[in-house]
């Protein structure tokens, strides 16, 4: 069976892993780093994924999409509130939210299938064969639209989904492979853009989830937002100067206020600096941990009520609850761990590293697939109650949340009508009494032939398979044929439509991977000259003249070649340029290393 | 509920039933339980085959949990669709639908109330409809425990009046709690009752008797028991 492999696909960051030699491994680029950013980015070259995108968040902010995985399932009504954070132009076809990036509307599953490639040809590049299938995970209470929407974007990237698998569990197996502990354990994963809590049951190799919950709307972003919104109101009272005009400016405000985040969670207290629009010069600013700390403590305990309905629905209570394993970037605040200690009054495992073990568990779920891993099985369940529309618009509930999955519910439906040939059915999830209150998740016409009221008999089928995704099948009961059922989502592409993305993704796939070649080549060629002409300041003095001369005229011959289209010539100047420059390089670490030996006593020398 | 042994008598029925039956990929008579001895193929679990004989225990209401997981857990490996990546689309659509009945099996027995309602609808033909009613005796204070409900809900919570309707609401949701576990003891009493009767296995005009009033009276129970427990939630909600 060909290799599948595990994919993260996260709000902020992504990754992928492979399992080798029974251990699973998360796949590097060039430069050791594990994390893609889960940023697209549509540049004068084409599209463009990851690292270099990011830069172009403060550079092209329109046409710089980040954060996508809010808009996977989702209609444009549901995202009303924060349309304003967005500097790019959001719309709606179908009941899906489409971004528009140049001349083009794409729809999240477009966006995410990009970042889906990225690491495919990431993948693919490392382990020297080509990736065609794949485990992609999902945040716990994804619903049925959104699940779809990311089996949706896998297609469209060339992958064949063979699992979709919620991010805490993904966990858990990751967690149960390396410590090989049986019992009770809640997986609390507070990420960028969603929260999960899921409580499990370990014996025996089962992962058995007993209950899960959270908010898939509830992340890192959040606190961002907090801080952005502060600083944007101190910078209106201190200049009269509204950022909120200037969507550059808004993403250096988001980038500043993120890293200051990060950096109290190391640090006590932080300088803020933000440069102004208009020429107004710079905004600084002291930000201590307890000022932000005041400011998104509302925000962490909106994740406590998920973890005590979920322990409610598993019935335990804290003291049951043997290890809480911390999950996502968002779990190095220290008051997010204050939090969690307080309410399951045990501290938390922390042996994990929270950006790569969603990705790691993937890889061990992708292993047991493809039969590798035979010991270990994870039993998961739907996270919200899955039912249909009745009369008064109130929903029936089918199938209960935190049913294990596979799960199944028939139901027999009838007619009231004489000679009526058709029923309509309103698939709903969610955990309110009425139509209105919960998630429409698809509508579809049951066909019946016409007889008497109440004489037809039609069995229909609601099944959500391991993957928690809705199947619907149904069948007369009186002839004992199936019949088949077009479903149509509520939210989301049909199955025509995600055909045509295919399509497109493949017809533009090798101008693609071109042009991001060029780019990647570029970058790197900049970096390179950047580095060698500050040496070349630095130590030039320490060569021969001749040899200061090749450096630059095979810099030279670099910039020449990085203002033309052709990747391969960039990197056969490039590695020119590094030959030319090996010496100095040599000469220089000597150097230093002779400087910072000088600085030292002989009794620190190790 | 209390364990006990189940007992290990073979389910004659049962195994007539899967006699009887073909695996469908080599067309041999069946004789292994879910997978066919002669391919190996995995079998539909049939649509006639109730969740006790699904997971292989005799119709009997009181139950080792420890059993049943491990049984459930046995038969998870079986049938999970994670095992059948590889197998040919009709093996996986069995698996899927296995998998999907294991679980609603598993989920049913595992609770004893919902076993018990179950067991009704298996083996009470008549008497199976349980109907949320209240217990005849139980029937006036349950109208007074409504009005002051609604008394409460439209009363200032923070005021004295609101605090004296909570405080009574509080006694009475405790009446109500310990009502609820009266029941609960009675319908475990009819569990050993139910078990005692089958593991003797006689067919005569009183054991036939008894056994209609056992389920008559579980069936009785389980619909007090139900409608209080409705109750008692509504009550906790309200005044949580
Ligand atoms: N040291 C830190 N302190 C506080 N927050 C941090 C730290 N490091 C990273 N973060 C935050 O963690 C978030 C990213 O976490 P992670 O990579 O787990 O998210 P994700 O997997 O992309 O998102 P999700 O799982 O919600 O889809 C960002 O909001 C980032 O700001
Ligand atoms: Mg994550």
């Amino acid at each position: 069976m060909a290799r599948i492999v595990g994919i993260d696909l996260g709000t902020t960051n992504s990754l992928i892993a492979y399992m080798k030699d029974g251990q699973p491994c998360v796949v590097p680029d060039r430069h050791g780093r594990t994390m893609v950013p889960s940023v697209v980015a549509l540049t004068d070259n084409g599209l463009i994924v990851g690292d270099p995108a990011k830069e172009h968040l403060t550079r092209n902010p329109e046409r710089t999409v980040y954060s996508v995985k809010r808009f996977m399932g989702k209609g444009l009504a549901d995202v009303e509130s924060e349309l304003a954070y967005f500097p790019y132009n959001l719309t709606e076809t179908g009941g899906v939210i489409r971004i528009r990036l140049g001349a083009k509307h794409y729809s999240p599953p477009q966006i995410s299938a990009m970042i889906l490639k990225e690491l495919k040809l990431r993948g693919e590049a490392y382990l020297g064969e080509s990736i065609t299938k794949a485990v992609i995970t999902v945040p716990a209470y994804f619903n049925d639209s959104q699940r779809q929407a990311t089996k949706d974007a896998g297609l469209i990237a060339g992958l064949e989904v063979l699992r979709i698998i919620n991010e805490p569990t993904a966990a858990s197996l990751a967690y149960g492979l390396q410590e090989k502990t049986q019992g009770t354990i809640a997986v609390y994963d507070f990420g960028g853009g969603t929260f999960d809590i899921s409580i499990l049951k370990l014996k025996d190799g089962i992962f058995e989830v007993l209950a899960t919950n959270g908010d898939t709307h509830l992340g890192g972003d959040d606190l961002d937002r907090l801080l952005v919104d502060l600083f944007i109101a101190e910078i209106r009272d201190r200049y009269g100067i509204d950022v909120g005009r200037y969507p550059d400016h808004m993403q250096t405000v988001r980038l500043e206020a993120e890293r200051a985040k990060i950096r109290l969670s190391d640090d006590l207290k932080t300088e803020i600096t933000i440069e102004l629009p208009e020429d107004k010069g710079l905004f600084t600013r002291e930000l201590t941990r307890d000022q932000l700390e005041s400011l998104v403590v509302g925000v962490i305990e909106r994740t406590l009520a998920p973890c005590r309905i979920a322990l409610k629905d598993a019935g335990l209570t804290p003291h049951d609850i043997d290890e809480v394993v911390l999950v996502g970037g968002s779990i190095r605040m220290p008051l997010v761990r204050q939090r969690v200690e307080a309410l399951f009054g045990k501290a938390p495992h922390c042996h994990l590293n929270p950006d790569e073990v969603v990705a790691l568990g993937a890889a061990v779920q992708a292993d047991i697939l493809s039969g590798g891993t035979t010991d270990m099985l994870l039993l998961d369940v739907t996270p919200l109650s899955l039912g249909i529309e009745t009369m008064g618009g109130v929903m029936s509930s089918l199938i209960r949340r935190n049913t294990t999955i596979p799960a199944s519910a028939k139901e027999m439906f009838t007619t009231y009508v004489d000679g009526q040939t058709g029923v309509d059915i309103h698939i709903l999830q969610g955990e309110r009494e009425l139509v209105k209150d919960n998630r429409s998740l698809a509508r579809f016409r049951l066909k019946v032939p016409p007889l008497p009221a109440g004489v037809p008999r039609i069995e229909v089928t609601f099944l959500i398979d391991a993957n928690g995704i809705l199947n619907v099948t149904a069948k007369d009961m009186r002839t004992g044929e199936s019949q088949s059922i077009e479903v149509r989502p509520s939210y989301g592409l049909s199955d025509t439509e995600v055909e045509r993305m295919i399509e497109d993704s493949f017809k533009f796939a090798a101008e693609d991977i071109n042009a991001r070649k060029l780019i990647e080549a570029r970058l790197d060629a900049e970096a390179l000259s950047k580095t060698t002409k500050k040496s070349l300041a630095d130590a030039g003095h320490l060569i021969s003249t001749e040899e200061v001369e090749g450096i630059r005229h095979a810099l030279a011959q670099l910039s020449a070649a990085n203002t033309g289209g052709d990747s391969r010539v960039i990197r056969a100047r490039m590695a020119e340029l590094e030959q030319a420059a090996k010496r100095l390089n040599v000469v220089m670490l000597d150097d230093s290393l002779k400087k910072s030996l000088q600085g030292k006593k002989v009794t620190e020398l190790p | 509920m209390a364990n006990d042994q189940p007992s290990t008598r073979p389910e004659t029925r049962h195994q007539l039933q899967m006699a009887r039956s073909m695996c469908w990929h080599c067309q041999s008579a069946m004789s292994g339980e879910y997978f066919c001895e002669r391919c190996v193929k995995v079998q539909p679990v049939s649509k006639d085959t109730d969740y006790f004989t699904c997971l292989g225990f005799p119709r009997r209401l009181t139950l080792d949990p420890k059993k049943l997981e491990a049984k459930f857990y046995e038969l998870s490996r079986a049938f999970h669709p994670d095992f059948y990546q590889a197998k040919s689309p009709t093996e996986q659509t069995i698996s899927l639908g296995n998998a999907a009945v294991l679980n609603t099996a598993y989920r049913t027995l595992r609770d004893p109330i919902q076993r018990a309602e179950y067991l009704l609808a298996l083996e009470a033909g008549s008497v199976k409809d349980i109907r949320t009613s209240p217990p005849a005796d139980l029937f006036e204070e349950i109208l007074e425990l409504q009005d002051t409900l609604e008394q409460y809900r439209a009363s200032d919570r923070e005021s004295d009046e609101g605090h004296r309707l909570r405080a009574t609401l509080q006694t009475e949701q405790q009446t109500l709690e310990r009502r609820r576990e009266e029941m609960e003891s009675q319908i475990r009493q009819l569990f050993t009752d139910w078990d005692q009767l089958q593991d003797r296995g006689e067919a005569t005009s009183q054991a036939r008797a008894e056994r209609d009033r056992i389920l008559k009276r579980m069936r009785d129970l389980l619909s007090h028991r139900t409608y209080i427990n409705n109750i008692v939630n509504d009550l906790a909600a309200t005044i949580a």
